[in-house]
């Protein structure tokens, strides 16, 4: 990993707190850019309120947190325009036609009618899909719904593409496909910030973080995770941490 | 702006996707302002009274004969007995029951005084209150048929000459008054509904969340949601006035533009009111019903069937917060009247001091939630 790769996302003690219940307890963590940054933890651990609090959709309690450079506080709509998002639920319009919705984001995001029509061309290439542009979503298997809500995050080329466990419910081959999209997207320089409950697909990831109520427990690149438990794999990782975390309660 | 032409396309895509959508938005309404108009009404016609002639008499029979000649009544049928024609009553065969005393012609002619009772069935009480006037009319014209017959040098010119006419809707066509009325209605249910159910549906299906994450800003968001709605409640307002025109021949005698003018404030008010309850709820289903527990509430108290002027005070004070009420008042005037801007100004500016109240409160309420 370079050293002169500038951080696109800084957080700092980041705190968010639901009345007495603290679903985020000082984070603390950087991504750089182009980076494959797995953000992991066990179902309520607190990775979707951090990633929401990323993507500007809530305001954190404390901390100091930058986002592609820009302040969750005050920049949040500046955020926006800089990040792509795919939820763990399927959120783009079934009722619409595969190129509708390129569409209709390309425009949201601002890009000019010639840019939606290059990018969509080259998606629908790049995902062989071309013959179903004019279909509309619910006609269409799963899989490929997947690969097309991430194509639609990062349609406008942002700095940073969160995706909220995009692999849920997907075969293997599609899951590896997604990847393979995952590695092409960082090499053009977009940085991804991933969640996952797959331990397989953690290793791909080049730095992961586990969070266990709360709190990062560990952050490292999976080699040196499973260096420091003495481990052969992401998923025994996982385990010894969940586990101290029950020994303790 | 390119924003919110995005969204827009992006709304009448999916609003025309559906077939279906197209019959919700065009046929349905103007089938219920046929039949509504048509069938919503108080006028009584063709009343059936029932004749219970103890008497048998000529006077007797010429009395009947003037009920029989009345376009109003129509005898149903002749009785013997008192029970048989409570019977009828009951049985909601007759709706009124005239009675004849026994000796009511040998009474008349002696002392001058003859008995007739008559028995209405009041269920419906301002229906029962028009028969019996129609009832009265009749016997009131017998009775000074009479006093002539005995009396041919009685000057019987009343002092007080009474002239009706009335305005504004002078053969008293009830249609003529429900058509602008009713045709508020539609556009209301439509407009209220159409706007609550889509947003409250985009948070059901999860497809806010992506939009959520995106530069969208509220206003953007907020007019590219109520934009399409608003053009196709004006469209079928405008439907609806040409319906009204052609096919009621209600008279149009305001200036059909004042009238599209406050309809477009109008429903900003109740685009924005259906857009406030889908911020406040999370499925289409409680949407649903708290839109129409709102609407059930504000059409019965709209003045749609009785006047406002009527209610108790507090239901008034209530229907300050009524915005139908205030727009069939409106539209009823323009229309009917051919009232000017000036005839309604506090009406109007209330209808747009709602409008902006409620756009923020959902402006407000959508922020939070997102």
């Amino acid at each position: 990993m370079t050293t002169d790769r500038q951080n696109v996302i800084e957080v700092k003690n980041l705190v968010k707190k639901f009345g007495n219940f603290i679903a985020n307890d000082h984070l603390t963590f950087e991504v750089k850019q182009g980076e494959i940054f797995g953000f992991l933890g066990a179902n309520g651990a607190g990775k979707t309120t951090a990633i929401k609090i990323l993507c500007g959709l809530q305001s954190p309690t404390s901390g100091e947190i930058k986002v592609a450079g820009f302040d969750v506080y005050h920049q949040t709509n500046l955020i926006k325009r800089n990040i792509g998002y795919m939820s763990q639920k399927f959120s783009l319009y079934e009722d619409l036609t595969v190129s509708q919705n390129f569409e209709f984001y390309g425009g949201i995001y601002g890009l000019t009618r010639k840019q939606i029509k290059e990018r969509t061309a080259y998606f629908l290439k790049k995902l062989e899909i071309t013959h179903v542009a004019g279909k509309i979503l619910k006609e269409i298997p799963l899989g490929w719904k997947q690969k097309l809500a991430f194509s639609v995050a990062i349609l406008h080329h942002p700095k940073i593409v969160f995706l909220d466990e995009p692999t849920g419910g997907v075969d293997p081959v599609t899951r590896r496909q997604f990847w393979e999209m995952i590695y092409e997207a960082a090499n053009d320089g977009i940085t991804v910030f991933v969640t996952t409950h797959y331990m397989d697909e953690a290793e791909y990831c080049e730095r992961v973080s586990i969070m266990v109520d709360g709190r990062i427990e560990a952050l490292d690149t999976p080699a040196g995770l499973k260096q420091k438990f003495g481990v052969n794999s992401m998923n025994e990782v996982f385990i010894r941490l969940a586990r101290a975390q029950s020994a303790e309660q | 702006m390119r924003t919110i032409l995005y969204i827009l396309q992006k709304e009448f895509r999916q609003i025309f996707r559906e077939k279906a959508m197209l019959v919700i938005i065009v046929v349905i309404p103007m089938f219920q302002l046929l039949i509504l108009s048509f069938t919503a009404t108080f006028e009584i016609k063709n009343t059936n009274i029932a004749i219970l002639d103890h008497d048998h008499s000529v006077e007797s029979r010429r009395l009947i004969s003037k009920f029989d000649g009345s376009p109003f009544f129509t005898i149903d049928s002749f009785y013997e007995s008192y029970d048989q024609g409570v019977e009828a009553l009951k049985s909601g065969k007759t709706h009124q029951l005239l009675i004849i005393q026994p000796n009511f012609e040998s009474d008349l002619q002696r002392d001058g005084k003859g008995k007739v009772m008559l028995i209405t069935d009041a269920i419906n009480g301002s229906a029962a209150s028009i028969m019996n006037a129609y009832a009265h009319a009749i016997l009131f014209d017998f009775n000074r048929q009479m006093l002539i017959d005995q009396y041919p040098n009685l000057n019987l010119n009343d002092p007080i000459q009474i002239t009706v006419s009335n305005w504004y809707n002078p053969r008293l066509n009830y249609i003529t008054y429900m058509v602008p009325g009713i045709l508020v209605l539609l556009v209301t249910i439509i407009g209220m509904f159409l706007s609550g159910m889509n947003v409250v549906k985009e948070k059901e299906l999860g497809t806010i969340e992506q939009i959520n994450v995106t530069p969208i800003k509220k206003y953007q968001f907020i007019i590219g949601k109520l934009l399409p709605f608003w053009i196709i409640a004006m469209f079928e307002f405008s439907l609806g006035l040409f319906l009204a025109r052609f096919v009621f021949g209600v008279p149009m005698l305001g200036s059909l533009a004042l009238q599209l003018g406050t309809v477009s404030v109008y429903l900003i008010v109740v685009l924005a009111f259906g857009l406030f309850v889908s911020t406040v709820t999370d499925t289409m289903q409680q949407a649903m019903f708290i839109s129409w527990f709102f609407m059930v509430i504000f059409i019965l108290m709209s003045g749609l069937f009785t006047p406002v002027e009527s209610m108790p005070d507090w239901a008034q004070t209530v229907n300050k917060i009524n915005p139908i009420a205030y727009f069939i008042q409106i539209n009823r005037m323009i229309m009917l009247k051919g009232s000017v801007f000036s005839d309604f100004t506090r009406q109007f500016y209330s209808l747009v001091v709602y409008a902006v109240l409620m756009l923020s409160l959902s402006v407000w309420r959508y922020r939070k939630v997102a």
